[in-house]
């Protein structure tokens, strides 16, 4: 089992250009990243999305990389998306998932039947040319620039110690600096997309 | 003979041109009942990508991962999947103030109000519970009110939705 931050530093040796959609472990990767102008950190627009999101963006600019950092959950509350994203092959697309086998962040309550599924045995019955699991930091850390160098779409299971918080919301440290439309203007002014 | 109903339907051909005179790039849709034929349409042209998802909610999710690529999604649903899809309407792209326009089937509509289809009875209340403005298109001389719907959405930065009250001869 991982740790998220770092796993997150483990692949941002790799990460050269690519724009990353951080999901689950942005409160992470906001410390690590060097490109924030090339980062996504939206929190959770609504949770289920993020596949989608990301596989849009792909989708919209074909000639950048985009990496995902899924989670178990939400990957469960919308499974139908991977068979979409297999669909549509979007050649620049690397499906990371975080698999922490609970509810983080409402207080660790277990995702349904959380340690007998096989995420990326999902991914590749529903079409992903290739699909991966890592428990330990190690080999991913070995394994992630190779992964990054192959066509996509990817799916890479990943195992994570879960970090559950169990504060009301409201008293929770904020670690977002920038608001979800700020996010995305900053992206769109780098990429030289009309505003 | 083309029937006096034939004549007032909303053609498919009408509904392509006003996405291509929007500039659409993407349709994230599900099928349904009313766009079989618009289906068979942009399937064939090749300025449009097609992305089908299997449920609707993923529909406002993709779409606002294509406007955040710098290109015109729409999103074309059946009013159950609208319903369906309210927390990720309101996450991805109220909240992200993204401009879509929604094409939504409108089932169960009858111009006189007396429905038998629950789906009709609840779909402009739920478009009033989140606030979103609606244009209701029933046939071709009704179209250009979908380049209002874009231009609105492109003004308020919101999604604005259409409302295709056309099920039963129209489309199909």
């Amino acid at each position: 089992m991982m740790d998220t931050a770092e796993m997150l530093k483990a692949f941002s040796h790799h990460r050269g250009n690519a724009i990353v959609v951080p999901g689950r472990g942005g409160r992470h990767w906001v410390e690590i990243s060097d490109k924030p102008n090339r980062d996504l950190p939206l929190g959770d627009p609504a949770m289920g999305g993020h596949a989608s999101f990301a596989m849009g963006l792909a989708l919209a600019q074909p000639e950048e990389k985009i990496v995902l950092f899924d989670s178990d959950g939400d990957v469960q509350m919308a499974m139908g998306i991977l068979a979409t994203i297999a669909e549509q092959q979007p050649t620049n697309f690397y499906h990371f998932m975080l698999d922490n086998a609970c509810y983080a962040t409402t207080g660790g309550q277990p995702v349904p039947n959380a340690l007998k599924i096989a995420y990326h045995d999902v991914a590749r019955a529903c079409g992903y040319p290739r699909a991966y699991a890592y428990d330990d930091l190690e080999p991913f850390s070995t394994d992630v620039g190779r992964i990054l160098d192959e066509p996509g779409p990817v799916f890479v299971w990943l195992k994570v110690r879960p970090e559950i918080e169990n504060k009301p919301i409201g008293s929770r440290a904020q670690w977002r600096t920038r608001s979800q439309i700020q996010v995305v203007t900053d992206l769109k002014q780098e990429l030289g997309i009309a505003i | 003979m083309v029937s006096d109903v034939q004549n007032a339907a909303l053609s498919p051909e009408t509904v392509l041109a006003q996405m291509k005179k929007n500039g659409v790039t993407h349709v994230v849709w599900l099928p349904d009942s009313e766009t079989n034929w618009l289906f068979l349409l942009m399937k064939d042209d090749p300025s449009l990508t097609l992305v089908g998802v299997n449920r609707e909610g993923l529909a406002f999710s993709a779409a606002s991962g294509i406007y955040a690529g710098g290109k015109t999604p729409l999103i074309l649903i059946q009013n159950t999947g609208l319903m369906e899809s309210g927390d990720s309407l309101r996450g991805w792209t109220i909240q992200m103030e993204v401009p879509v326009v929604l094409m939504v089937g409108y089932r169960g509509y009858t111009r006189h109000g007396v429905n038998k289809d629950t789906a009709a009875t609840y779909t402009e209340r739920f478009l009033h519970a989140f606030n979103i403005n609606y244009y209701l298109v029933e046939e071709d001389g009704d179209a250009e009110r979908i380049s209002i719907a874009f231009a609105e959405a492109r003004k308020t930065k919101r999604p604005v939705a259409v409302l295709v009250a056309d099920e039963y001869h129209g489309f199909n």
